[in-house]
């Protein structure tokens, strides 16, 4: 039973991650929120008997896909601002 | 007009789901192919107790080349595209806590990776998870110390002769007359020990190592095209 309300309430927290992935202005604040969500999810695996699936989505979906977002993130940001200083 | 339209999708989707949800009453046994996978026969042929690995490598070892090729794939698509922009870039200076801590987790971090792939075939983990833990100990690194500069070339070939090595081992096994990918090309050795399963933890490092290198490699092609400008 405590199984179950465990896994109920991580399906809660992972799909409000989501919530605040899609829908937050700040967009650093929703990149976090997306690898939150990988962490919960990888919690959620390891709980379900899949600790391999775990494994990579902790390291893959909460680690390094974090950074790339912040990399392009960054990237994006400093090209936006030059073309408003030239427009 | 356009919400109604989109109204009409979620229904029609909605409508075509349900069945599925609504006869799902759980598994009380395994399915017929998961069944053949877990046989007492094939897990003496592999002679691995972390059977998923067997199944990833061997069995389904057709998939990991190719999610092993797509990977490189993509390795090398970033590298194409990704231009280097200007040059200057005013850093911020990192903590002191945040270097040393660095310093320390890094080599405590690859050990673990290459923990994870060398003992894939007896614990969880495997290849691709040991290299994606080595890649996130590399980008530790170079969050820490922005300036460092990776042997780019010494990365590409360590990639490339895994990759080859991988190739090399899944033919021997179809030269030998095992079948392709079989793992039985080395001696299966003694259940539960670090080399048994045959050529499993073998082809498992190298796909650890060329998995690392090529997320490495992404990374530090991501972090050496930001600038300023």
């Amino acid at each position: 039973m405590s199984f179950l309300i465990i896994t109920v309430l991580l399906g809660a927290v992972m799909l409000a991650m989501a919530f605040i992935a899609i829908y937050h202005k700040k967009l650093i604040v929703a990149v976090i929120a997306t690898g939150a969500l990988g962490l919960f999810a990888s919690i959620l695996y390891l709980l379900l008997a899949a600790p391999d699936v775990a494994m990579t989505e902790a390291a893959i979906g909460s680690g390094l896909t974090t950074i790339i977002f912040f990399y392009v993130l960054n990237r994006i940001r400093t090209d936006a601002k030059e073309e408003e200083n030239e427009a | 007009m356009n919400k109604l339209f989109i109204l009409i999708i979620i229904v029609a989707l909605g409508s075509m789901l349900y069945p599925l949800v609504s006869s799902f009453d759980g598994n009380s046994e395994l399915s017929s192919l998961a069944q053949f996978y877990a046989q007492p026969d094939n897990i003496s042929k592999v002679n691995s107790p972390n059977l998923v690995t067997a199944i990833v490598v061997t069995y389904r070892g057709l998939d990991t080349m190719g999610e092993v090729t797509i990977l490189f794939l993509t390795a090398a698509i970033i590298a194409f595209f990704l231009k280097k922009g200007g040059t200057t870039r005013t850093l911020r200076l990192n903590s002191e806590i945040f270097k040393t801590s660095a310093k320390l987790l890094v080599p405590i971090i690859v050990m673990l990776g290459v923990y994870i792939f060398i003992n894939g075939h007896l614990s969880p983990g495997g290849g691709f998870q040991g290299g994606a833990v080595i890649a996130s100990a590399v980008i530790l690194m170079l969050l820490a110390s922005p300036n460092t500069k990776l042997k780019h070339n010494f990365f590409e070939a360590l990639e490339s002769t895994s990759g080859l090595v991988f190739v090399g081992l899944a033919a021997l096994g179809a030269l030998l007359g095992l079948g392709y990918l079989d793992n039985a090309i080395l001696p299966l050795g003694e259940f539960g020990k670090l080399f048994s399963a045959g050529a499993i933890p073998v082809i498992y490092s190298f796909v650890g190592l060329k998995v690392g290198a090529e997320l490495s490699n992404i990374l530090n092609k991501f972090q050496s095209v930001q600038s300023d400008k």
